[in-house]
């Protein structure tokens, strides 16, 4: 009896052009990245396409292991859009930084496989292999530049403490398989009907910490800001959005549905995390002076908002994860788009006073900027607003206010450091004029993104409806 | 529950008694054995020499590559003889998938083929 195949083909068209790119890569010309990088875009749009085609289905294949319905097919577009927008700001910086290496692409490929895996993930088994397959792929692109010696720390860095957090999501689903006698989730939910026991609440809160791991939540965010700073520009975009969108999808997912009987075990976790990313997020932030470390405390501060949305762990709540998550990436690809394009003859700078007077000397760049700095903070007209109006107010519908109010508070500081950088751009005099051209669609990338997080306010219909049917077939709705 | 934990006695017994027939060798080789130790018996040897250098040597970059890609392979043997013994159980859904991961396993061993992973020169 063959599985069915249906509810696979993005993965496996992502997978077989995975390998078939290698062989290209490894058996044709020496110089063959572009062309590499245009396929596997190219691919990935192709799987956009069929994973469009399967909204509104859901259905389990391999025995039980994958699962397909709207949720997994809301994440998988977001994850294949992060991606595919992040191999597109690549193209341009390998050239320039001379790692023109055909391996790239082909890598970026197999981490979405392991993304897309995730976000389907039906069983603890296939939770860890692509949670595994995307950790690997990642550490290699972390230290993608290895005669750079702050690439391959950081690749170092995140492999270490990437395998700490896998082996502790590994022995906490191995205290869970001992205690319930079943690794698939549809088993686990019915497993601690009457009475849980000790061992499976030890296993569950070792599940969160591994994942909260995965989506750099406060206390198990500490390898963030040195990962994002050494690793290369468009590898870090990556990192900012991709990987992160999966696992907070895959942690939703186990939450919300295997061990939704362990609520109140896990509740008071979630909250602490979730205030503490928020609280960290939004202090650390204030005294960096690389960009690049300021956008991975501000990436925890997200976290810690879209955190609150799991908290209320109800539909709303949930909806509200997922509008926040979708606001995030156009906000955040925007944000990493403008910084890939910050050079000085011809050198890449990360320093945020590097971009003094831009809007002086590259008025467009910087108002592209000033949008997505203000819809980081949370400021009304722009779509980060409404991200966060949707998780708070769920937060206030179930009577958690205090997290609401964190929220606000953290906000509040957190738009100190955004709007300093909107200062620095149109306020000071310029030192160094940033460099002309080169673009390499680094300007449409931050125009399209830009256009979104400005008209959401406008036509906001389209995703929060989305994100309402995604939410509802996880609820069994 | 209890029916499961029932599955998982044997192992348990079989720890309690290598604990103890381990703890029982050694104790009793500490505690009956005349000890009358000096430099000769203490000291390290190989094969009944004395050793020829300190054991953590360096050693090449290269064996690690070697020992690397030897790992996945030596563990697509081991997956193998028990697909092997299987075959007639798992029918052709166990076939195809043994048979797409050898055919993955073969893309990537071209790759490192072709990179000269495996010239030792």
């Amino acid at each position: 009896m063959l599985p069915d195949l249906g509810p696979v083909v993005p993965e496996l068209i992502v997978a077989v052009a995975a390998m078939g790119l290698l062989m290209v890569g490894v058996f044709g010309r020496a110089n063959a990245t572009r062309t590499l990088c245009g396929l596997a875009i190219l691919v990935l749009f192709v799987a956009l396409v069929f994973e469009t085609g399967l909204t509104g289905t859901r259905a389990e294949t391999f025995g039980g292991m994958f699962v397909v319905d709207g949720f997994a097919v809301y994440a998988k577009i977001l994850v294949l859009i992060a991606a595919a927008a992040s191999l597109a700001m690549s193209i341009g910086w390998l050239r320039r930084e001379g790692a023109e290496r055909f391996e790239f692409p082909v890598i970026l490929l197999f981490a979405t496989l392991g993304m897309l895996m995730m976000v389907s993930a039906n069983n603890l088994i296939s939770l860890y292999l692509s949670l595994e397959l995307q950790s690997l792929s990642l550490y290699v692109l972390a230290a993608f530049q290895r005669d750079n010696s702050r690439s391959t720390e950081a690749g170092l860095k995140y492999f270490v403490l990437g395998s700490l957090a896998s082996g502790m999501l590994l022995y906490g689903s191995s205290l869970v398989y001992g205690f319930a006698g079943t690794t698939a989730f549809d088993g686990l939910a019915h497993a601690f009907g009457n009475g849980i026991p000790l061992g499976a609440t030890i296993g569950v809160i070792f599940v969160l910490t591994g994942l909260a791991f995965k989506v750099a939540a406060v206390p198990f965010h500490m390898w963030t800001p040195d990962v994002y700073e050494g690793a290369p520009t468009p590898v870090t975009a990556l990192f900012a959005v991709g990987p992160k969108i999966a696992a907070f999808a895959l942690l939703v997912r186990v939450m919300v549905g295997p061990f939704s009987a362990l609520t109140d075990q896990w509740l008071q976790v979630v909250v602490f995390i979730s205030a503490a990313s928020m609280i960290l997020g939004a202090f650390a932030a204030i005294a960096q002076s690389n960009i690049k470390r300021l956008m991975a405390y501000s990436s925890i501060g997200h976290v810690g908002y879209a955190l609150i949305g799991l908290a209320v762990g109800d539909q709303t709540g949930v909806r509200g994860v997922l509008i926040y998550l979708a606001i995030y990436l156009f906000m955040t690809l925007g944000t990493w788009a403008a910084i890939l394009a910050m050079r000085q003859k011809g050198r890449a700078v990360e320093g945020i006073s590097d971009l003094a007077g831009l809007a002086k000397t590259h008025p467009g760049m910087a108002l592209a900027l000033a949008i997505f700095m203000f819809s980081m903070a949370g400021i009304p007209p722009m779509a980060g607003f409404w991200g966060k109006l949707y998780v708070f107010m769920a937060a206030i519908d179930k009577g958690m206010v205090t997290l609401a109010v964190i929220g606000v508070l953290t906000s509040v500081v957190g738009a100190y450091y955004y709007l300093r950088i909107v200062k620095v751009m149109y306020f000071d005099e310029p030192a160094e004029v940033l460099d002309h051209g080169g673009g390499d669609g680094l300007g449409f990338v931050m125009g399209v993104t830009a256009l979104v997080i400005l008209f959401f306010t406008l036509i906001p219909a389209p995703l929060v409806t989305q994100a309402g049917a995604a939410a509802a077939t996880l609820f069994g709705g | 529950m209890d029916a499961m934990l029932r599955e998982y006695l044997p192992i348990l017994i079989f720890l309690v008694i290598a604990i103890g027939v381990s703890t029982a060798f050694i104790g009793g080789a500490w505690l009956a054995a005349r000890q009358r130790p000096d430099i000769e018996k203490n000291s390290p040897y190989e094969c009944g020499f004395d050793a020829f250098d300190d054991a953590r040597a360096k050693f090449e970059v290269r064996y690690y590559l070697v020992g690397i890609l030897f790992i996945i392979f030596d563990l697509e043997v081991a997956f193998l003889f028990p697909w092997a013994v299987a075959l007639g159980k798992i029918g052709m859904y166990g076939f195809w998938s043994m048979v797409l991961f050898l055919a993955v396993l073969t893309v990537g061993f071209i790759y490192e083929w072709r990179k000269g992973a495996l010239e030792w020169e």
